[in-house]
């Protein structure tokens, strides 16, 4: 049998570090009862380089987890642990992620590329602050008494665990999604199957090992690493599994809703892609807008759900504008994520570095011009420049397609009236930002825009305590801040009759 | 300099050294009093001296407030988020944690009650309390509320200020638990007066609280007398709010000093005569048992303790047998002694109090089935007592005693003892036996208090609210409730087009 872990040796940071490679199933790492099942292979973005193997997941694997997690719902946790417990437990796996922060930065920038200062400080300092955010909601997940009739009856809900949640997580914040998914599931005392991404498995097999330190029952969390079209499949049709929540493509969003659509009516939230406006208006400080608008399309390299992935500026500041855009937009180093000079590091897989591409030529082929970018990078790494698009139309794929890469879109408009129809002008609605100085203006603009999250004079910058979200084709449902407790929980009304005899016939 | 207590404890519940100073806690710092005078800390068990505190005059009242006012403007209330309070209050409480058996010490040493029930309910109920308010801080949300297109209509709940917290001493470190929680989560510097009886675990705190990294000012502890402290906090003309929590008789003053000065928001707890109504279908077994804690957890000096019991005609008689025979099983003494259940009452004056109540029962005509004597000859000893043959105009029956003395009273059926269980100016608990649930729920819900339990007595969480209807109280602690006591609500209406 297979060794169920790896050797990993860091040649950068002279680390070297034993990583388990096997399937997590009830505290423990374990190998597939599929023994035709092949092995998943984690690659450095950076170098193209194999990491290392881990076990991948069949259909067969994912019933045992979902029966593990079943019974731990059913014995350990649900109704049988309370909110304190579960509140200490998060706190511990906090803390147990503040410890091994470093380490965890290193494998996630090794397995991602992005860089590793980033990592750490943001990425998992964020993650471990998600963490003690929903261990403190754990106690205190309240239903309500309501008045019905003070005679005869006492009505009241409770807000129960929904039970076994499938949740599949993508590879552009691995440790940081893994973290906005485990927080509000184990707050309100759901058990958890973890499908992380096939591109991006290590960190979350790293977590589980936390998980089992931290003390949580056996059975609470597993992790699965598999194909999305097998375990995400498995999970989504699973009539053993109450609730499914997904991050990741449209695509593969709506795959998953008709699954469960199909099997079991599980419950289904999904934080889908989008295609994220900003909005500079005259008044704005330019320059600062400009920083916000860098951020928003350069940050993770462009591999983010709300990327500010087209930017509309109004017509009397838009010669200015530009010329301050461009050469901020160029500061940014895109390298190895071990380089200090790293800013931001490769798309994560030859897969999306060949699909970025294939917009960048396709922008190029129908009209857009080319104010910065289009050099492809001879040698190794899924290295792309940042790279800025004018003279655009709302017909061109790169201003309708979601890219999910360092590739920006830049248009114009006269009236804010139009602004606001421009970027509404999608059937996503993740993010959307404005800048403004206008106050009044931005009110209304900030009214105006379809968006889940809508940034003034700002974004990209996330709150553990502020929901996120998408409107229209960005998603369904909410994460962050309390609403995430709402997906999470089902809520049971109880009619409970002290005083009412009832006459039959009536 | 003020002083330092050192002291080698050597019980066979606890051995270890302390040494701290106890000095006022102001800016951070521990220092002398005004008038470099102190006071001295009393044991209850045998009356002597265990160590001095520093005095606080109504002028380190002042100092105090400039402190927590500064404190406020420039490194806590809206200038620190709700993750970075979080953060500070999760150490606390980790900190409380390692320091656990030396707090217990303290309190028992201090209070008298036994080390058993200072580590396993007071301390361990403090620390539970911060950790549930540290996850709070993060999540003081107002609302968003619909109006017209033409504006925008939101509210903050932005912290209060300066807050004043006066604390009692029947659980010193769990008072100051249930004030700092929230008062902390919601943003607010605190001046807190604890009793001048029982200080020690409240200047321990303070050191946890440098140690844990709250900035200096933030949380200020002046230990002092209620007629001079306490009375310069309740009538500051610079504190927005004062919480108190002790008798009705001193609740009245605070409530009056408020007014008379800034109209200062106000929460109180206070007293309570809490009835416990044991119908005849009660488990018999554990309605005794719970009857007991009710009446005789904490030396009967608890605000909520069940010290009216009423029981149904049918089992009156062998309920009250039983009753006997388990107050004669109390085991009174060395609060050290890992047998003991009851240790001295806290001082000479509550002593005398409780023994002069015990007198006016005796006097009134009422009987003494079990104790109605001093224990022992030293300290502040009292045998559990219960009184029976009693009626409604007896001070014992009316009044709050704060001892082990419980009075036991037949009735006959539902709305009788509802009629007489309501018939006080208390309200601040009551409890219901009976395996009825239908008749549980809807006596709970017709007896006029705060908390009713249901077959258990004296079960709080840190999570459900606590306070009192009528005369014992205003507000509620515990739960997300306490909150509301810690902020003030603004509504801010942005006009988005409105022309006038």
């Amino acid at each position: 049998m297979a060794s169920l872990s790896a050797r990993i040796v860091i040649r950068a940071t002279n680390r070297e570090l034993e990583i388990p490679t096997g399937l997590f199933i009830d505290n423990q790492f374990v190998p597939s009862v599929d023994s035709a099942s092949e092995p998943i292979q984690a690659v450095n973005p950076s170098t193209e380089e194999p990491i290392c193997s881990v076990v991948a997941g069949s259909a067969k694997d994912i019933d045992i987890a979902v029966a593990a997690a079943r019974k731990a719902f059913n014995t350990t946790w649900g109704k049988n642990v309370t909110g304190f417990e579960r509140s200490k437990l998060l706190n511990k796996l906090a803390d147990l992620m503040e410890r091994d922060q470093d380490i965890l930065a290193e494998v996630e920038s090794l397995n991602n590329g992005k860089p590793v200062k980033i990592a750490r400080d943001f990425d998992i300092g964020d993650s471990i602050q998600c963490l003690r955010y929903y261990a403190g909601w754990a106690d205190k997940i309240t239903g309500q008494t309501i008045e019905v009739d003070n005679k005869t009856k006492l009505a009241f809900t409770k807000h129960d665990p929904i039970g076994v949640c499938g949740q599949i997580i993508p590879w552009n914040y691995p440790i940081n999604m893994w973290a906005w998914k485990v927080g509000p599931a184990l707050a309100c005392g759901c058990t958890i199957v973890m499908k992380p991404s096939e591109l991006t498995p290590l960190t979350a097999l790293m977590l589980s090992k936390l998980i089992a330190e931290a003390g949580f029952p056996p059975g609470v969390v597993n992790t699965i690493p598999s194909l999305g079209s097998v375990g995400g499949a498995a999970l989504s049709a699973h009539m053993g599994v109450d609730k499914v929540a997904f991050t990741g493509s449209t695509v593969t969003g709506r795959k998953i809703m008709e699954a469960a659509a199909k099997s079991n009516l599980k419950k289904v939230s999904l934080e889908l892609g989008g295609k994220s406006p900003q909005i500079v208006f005259e008044s704005a400080d330019l320059d600062q807008a400009a920083n916000w608008a860098c951020l928003g399309i350069l940050y993770n390299t462009g591999q983010d759900c709300t990327a500010g992935s087209r930017l509309y500026v109004q017509d009397t500041v838009y010669d200015k504008f530009i010329s301050l855009l461009v050469p901020k937009a160029k500061e940014l180093v895109i390298g190895d994520g071990f380089d200090e000079k790293s800013g931001g590091g490769p798309v994560v897989s030859k897969t999306q570095f060949d699909k970025v591409w294939r917009y960048i030529e396709s922008g190029s082929a129908q009209g857009a011009k080319l104010a910065l970018g289009g050099q492809k990078r001879p040698g190794k790494g899924f290295f792309v420049d940042p790279t800025i698009f004018t003279d655009i139309n709302a017909n061109m794929d790169i201003v309708r397609d979601e890219i999910f890469g360092p590739v920006l879109s830049v248009g114009r408009f006269k009236t804010e009236e139009e602004a606001i129809s421009l970027a509404n002008d999608t059937s996503y609605g993740l993010g959307a930002g404005l800048h403004s100085n206008d106050a009044n203006q931005c009110m209304r603009v900030s009214s105006a825009l379809e968006a889940g999250t809508v940034w003034v004079n700002q974004y990209n910058l996330l709150n553990n305590n502020v929901p996120f979200g998408g409107k229209k084709q960005s998603g369904i449902g909410r994460e962050l801040g309390s609403y995430a407790l709402e997906e999470y929980t089902s809520v049971k009304a109880v009619h409970w009759n002290f005083g009412e005899k009832l006459d039959w016939p009536l | 300099m003020p002083s330092t207590f050192t002291h080698e404890f050597n019980t066979p519940a606890f051995k270890g050294k302390v040494s701290f100073s106890t000095g006022l806690f102001i800016n951070g710092q521990f220092v002398d009093g005004s008038d470099n005078t102190t006071i001295d800390v009393i044991n209850p068990t045998n009356g002597k001296v265990i160590t001095t505190v520093s005095e606080a005059t109504p002028k380190d009242v002042d100092i105090a407030v400039e402190a927590a006012q500064k404190a406020f403007d420039t490194v806590w209330g809206l200038n620190a988020p709700g993750a970075t309070r979080s953060t500070l209050m999760g150490k606390l409480a980790i900190l409380m944690q390692e320091n656990a058996d030396e707090l217990a010490a303290l309190e028992a040493s201090d209070n008298g009650k036994t080390f058993n029930f200072a580590r396993n309910v007071d301390v361990a109920g403090s620390i539970d309390c911060i950790r549930y308010y540290a996850g709070w801080a993060d999540k003081v949300t107002g609302q968003v509320l619909e109006t017209t297109e033409a504006k925008l209509t939101y509210t903050r709940h932005e912290p209060i200020g300066v807050v004043g917290q006066i604390i009692p001493w029947n659980f010193p470190l769990l008072m100051m638990a249930w004030k700092l929680g929230p008062a902390l989560a919601c943003g607010n510097t605190i001046v807190l007066k604890p009793s001048e009886f029982t200080p020690l675990t409240a200047i321990k705190m303070c050191h946890l609280m440098n140690e844990a990294g709250f900035p200096p000012g933030v949380i200020n502890v002046l230990t002092g007398y209620g007629g001079t402290t306490g009375h310069a906090i309740s009538s500051h003309m610079k504190i927005e709010k004062v919480a108190f929590t002790g008798s009705t008789l001193v609740g009245r003053k605070i409530m009056e000093s408020a007014a008379k000065s800034n109209l200062k928001n106000v929460t109180l707890e206070l007293g309570g005569k809490s009835p416990n109504i044991i119908f005849d279908d009660a488990d018999l077994e554990q309605a005794v048992n719970w009857a007991a804690f009710g009446i005789f957890f904490n030396h009967g000096q608890t605000c909520c303790a069940g010290s009216r019991i009423f029981v149904q005609e049918g089992i009156y008689d062998e309920f009250l047998k039983r009753f006997t025979e388990k107050t004669r099983s109390i085991k009174v003494g060395d609060p050290f002694a890992p047998d003991t259940f009851q240790g001295p009452q806290v001082s000479e004056v509550q002593f005398n109090r409780i023994m002069s109540y015990i007198e006016s029962g005796k006097q009134a005509g009422a009987k003494v089935v079990v104790g109605g004597e001093r224990q022992g000859t030293e300290g502040y000893f009292i045998q559990p007592t219960v009184f029976t043959n009693v009626n409604p105009s007896m001070k014992i029956v009316q009044e709050e005693i704060f001892g082990p003395v419980g009075v036991v009273i037949k009735f006959k059926d539902e709305d009788d003892v509802i009629k007489q269980a309501n018939d006080t100016v208390y309200g601040l608990a009551s409890a219901v036996f009976t395996q009825n649930l239908n008749r549980a729920i809807n006596t709970a819900h017709r007896l006029k208090a705060g908390t009713a339990w249901i077959n258990c007595v004296n079960s709080l969480n840190a999570n459900v609210p606590f306070g009192g209807f009528k005369q014992s109280g205003i507000g509620r602690e515990l739960g997300e409730y306490a909150l509301h006591n810690y902020t003030s609500v603004k509504a801010v209406h942005v006009n988005l087009g409105h022309k006038m």
